[in-house]
């Protein structure tokens, strides 16, 4: 079930194209990672997607519903953690949730037990009684997350979920987020964090000057922008012997003292025949490992592409 | 029926559910707090010495009368000056809430533009208001026991209805002010368009309760009523969720702002006769009800003008026709002998008159433009009348003197003040989607061009009539 789908989704401000064209679709259970440098276009989209931004161009469906036609049905299937807690840090959590809570229209009595319920699973059951004012940037993190929460939304929209958070609360914030895939939620986490969104998306949308310039999981991102899998032979030996046996299709990238690298399109097919050689030339194998390829190689590659070939569309 | 009766319902508990968390919010900040409890208990006991000290001091030189006045006009003071606070906090509604970073939790809640806006307003209004009748009733009290004082029954309701009816006309535009702005500095220097027609409005109150004309008040009352419909109205045509969060900074960007304006003003015309017609076919039929609007109002000013000639009669010589025919006949006061009189003034009068009313119209709603061109209207519904009450012919009068330009020249006006009144109401009618300044700038291109397509081509031929026709006219016709 499609929860998000956008069709040339722009927002211009005034001459600027904040976001061009932008075309996506999130299914139930499908974590999507909006990744771009600063000012790419990435709050513009979710605030879009929450209906509080009005498309200049396109279409966009949250659940079922249309940003432009149904703004009021769709902010009742959105749960958004604004980038900036924005709290009334005179009040306490329970009334504070209370507050937005009464906007989605939500029974007292339920919205009592969400939020305790909810308070204790994200450890804030102590801090009941304490101001907003009074909480630490992780609390107030927290919190905000569940005040995203507490009507149960279909669609998550998480602004920058972790910014400017020490590593401990930003590891917290990032399990939580992870907890709450599930079938019939999908969610948008807008980051510049390349971890984080590897840690979290099942799909990542490269984003750069307001257009998707690269989409796909992390796997296929990795395998279509820095080509075929990168291979790591170590030998107990000299390399001389090693590199004599290799069969004749593989190219090597990069040798050492005893090691080499070799990029192979199937490495299921060629690495059982380079160990084979090796053996046969009696020729020591300490590993044959896959030479683990960063997100961040990626979104570098593409951001610089981008940033040379202004025009490109993922 | 029901379904709108639900969505009013709807709107209500919306507006409430923002109000009372505001409300709950401003009750926990002793910055509101303290002037509040100052203002509801302190001044008005102050308000209570004062008022005795002044009634013993006027007594004892005979003069009580200025005491009766001031008791009246303190217990309206009282109320208002709890309600100023309205204004700080109503300043503070938006703005505040950017400034802090807590708008766009609160945009992006289910809670319709209405709901976020009205509760705002309302949560402005509450806690002042309270303290102002609290205040009242304090002073009240005080007066009573002091000077055994109690207020007509109908003054207390005048100053009740005043000071929450001032309230709701500083807040409802405070509120708009604070939506439109990026900052609480912003929103408090723009509240001097507030504070200053208020404090104007407190001033004449005053006159009127040291006169003891309270009847007037109730005039107050109502233009107060409407003007705080204006706003609310306007208020809620203005509220945008995405101006509110997309404005990031408040810069004048002219060139932006001339290609809005210019785009308008071409409106996808080519060539100078393909703007023409489309002015003609376009802005002009566009204008219509506006144009009705304004023929009626010149109307009324031609009626008004009728009757003060009953009232204030000039003598019958001045106005004698046979007397003007023959004062015609000498050849010094023909028209267009006299030094500096060409048609050239004539259109640079009529030009500066309409640039007048332009400048008053865009800020009062298009009000004061509509009055001021009532005025020329009226002083020649004036000498009309007075034609008629020294035995004239009114019709005679009015073709020898008037109607050979004023063909030209009234429907000028009228088209003129029309053209003013959209440019004046633009901020009650933005289409959504489109901020303040782009629905103005588009009804500024509109006057633009009504003004270059129709109104100055008739002013010119207007003022060429009345310099070279229209004494000719006047010569033939009454004097001989």
């Amino acid at each position: 079930m499609v929860l998000i789908e956008t069709h040339d989704l722009t927002k211009h401000f005034g001459t600027l194209a904040a976001v061009e064209g932008v075309s996506l679709r999130v299914e139930a259970g499908e974590i999507l990672a909006l990744l771009g440098p600063n000012g790419a276009g990435k709050t513009t989209t979710i605030r879009m997607l929450a209906s509080i931004l009005r498309p200049t161009r396109g279409t966009a469906q949250i659940n079922g519903f249309d940003v432009v036609q149904e703004p009021i049905e769709v902010r009742r299937s959105v749960g958004f953690l604004t980038e900036h807690h924005g709290l009334y840090t005179r009040m306490r959590p329970q009334e504070y949730l209370e507050f937005f809570g009464s906007t989605h229209k939500l029974a007292t009595n339920v919205i009592r037990e969400r939020t305790v319920d909810l308070l204790a699973q994200y450890g804030l059951s102590e801090a009941s009684e304490l101001r907003l004012g009074q909480f630490s940037k992780g609390m107030r993190q927290k919190l905000i997350l569940i005040r995203a929460l507490l009507h149960d939304p279909a669609v998550l929209l998480l602004d920058e979920p972790t910014s400017a958070m020490d590593p401990s609360s930003a590891h917290m914030v990032r399990e939580s987020i992870s907890g709450l895939r599930s079938a019939n939620r999908a969610i948008v986490v807008c980051t510049h964090n390349l971890n984080e969104a590897e840690m979290l998306a099942d799909t990542i949308a490269i984003i750069l000057r307001g257009r998707i310039i690269a989409l796909g999981t992390p796997k296929e991102l990795k395998q279509k922008l820095l080509g075929d899998p990168v291979m790591e032979l170590r030998l107990a030996g000299s390399l001389d012997g090693g590199l004599r046996c290799l069969p004749p299709e593989i190219k090597t990238l990069d040798t050492g003292k005893n090691w080499l690298r070799y990029q192979v399109a199937q490495p299921e097919i060629v690495n059982p025949k380079v160990l084979q050689a090796m053996t046969e030339a009696g020729v020591k194998v300490v590993t044959l490992s896959e030479v683990e390829r960063s997100l961040e190689d990626v979104y570098l590659q593409v951001i610089a592409e981008g940033e040379n070939n202004p025009g490109r569309e993922g | 029926m029901k379904q709108s009766a639900d969505q009013v319902l709807g709107t209500i508990a919306g507006t409430w559910i923002v109000a009372r968390r505001e409300i709950r919010d401003q009750l926990r900040d002793w910055r509101i707090l303290t002037p509040i409890i100052i203002l509801t208990l302190f001044f008005p006991l102050l308000m209570n010495f004062t008022a005795q000290q002044a009634v013993d001091f006027v007594t004892r030189y005979g003069a009580p009368i200025i005491g009766d006045r001031l008791i009246p006009f303190l217990l309206l003071i009282v109320g208002f000056f709890p309600i100023s606070i309205s204004m700080v906090i109503a300043l503070e509604s938006f703005a505040g809430e950017r400034e802090r970073l807590s708008l766009e939790p609160l945009l992006a809640t289910p809670l319709t533009d209405s709901q976020l806006y009205l509760g705002k307003m309302v949560a402005s209004l509450v806690p002042p208001l309270g303290a102002a009748y609290l205040g009242i009733s304090v002073y009240l009290v005080g007066l009573a026991l002091r000077i055994d004082w109690r207020p007509p029954p109908q003054l207390l309701l005048q100053v009740l209805m005043l000071t929450t009816i001032q309230a709701i006309v500083m807040v409802s535009g405070a509120v708009v002010i604070s939506s439109l702005t990026t900052s609480v500095r912003a929103a408090n220097l723009l509240a001097s368009f507030i504070i200053i027609p208020v404090a104007q409005l407190i001033i004449g109150e005053s006159v009127i309760m040291f006169w003891a004309r309270y009847e007037v008040l109730w005039w107050i009352v109502v233009a107060l009523s409407l003007i705080a419909l204006v706003f609310v109205r306007m208020g809620l045509r203005l509220f945008n969720r995405e101006e509110l969060l997309g404005k990031e900074i408040d810069v004048i960007d002219l060139r932006w702002a001339w290609q809005r304006f210019w785009r308008a003003f071409r409106n996808g015309a080519m060539t100078p006769i393909e703007w023409y017609k489309d002015v003609l076919t376009s802005s002009l039929p566009s204008a219509k009800w506006a144009i009705l609007i304004t023929t009626c109002i010149l109307a009324v000013g031609y009626v008004i003008g009728l009757q003060l000639a009953e009232t204030f009669t000039l003598p019958i010589d001045l106005v004698n026709l046979d007397a003007i025919g023959e004062a015609l006949k000498n050849p010094e006061l023909s028209f267009g002998s006299l030094p500096g009189l060409d048609w050239r003034w004539v259109l640079y009068n009529n030009v500066r008159a309409l640039a007048l009313a332009t400048f008053l119209g865009a800020f009062s709603l298009g009000v004061l433009a509509e009055i001021l061109l009532m005025v020329p209207i009226g002083i020649i519904g004036y000498f009309a009348g007075n034609v008629a009450l020294a035995g004239g012919d009114t019709l005679y009068f009015l073709a020898a003197l008037v109607l050979p330009h004023g063909v030209l020249e009234v429907p000028a006006a009228i088209i003129a003040g029309a053209a003013i009144l959209r440019l004046g109401l633009a901020a009650l009618s933005v289409p959504k989607g489109e901020s303040l300044g782009e629905s103005w700038l588009k009804s500024l291109a509109e006057w633009a061009r009504i003004g270059i397509g129709l109104v100055l081509p008739l002013l010119i031929c207007a003022a060429a009539v009345e310099v070279f026709i229209t004494p000719r006219i006047a010569v033939w016709l009454l004097a001989g």
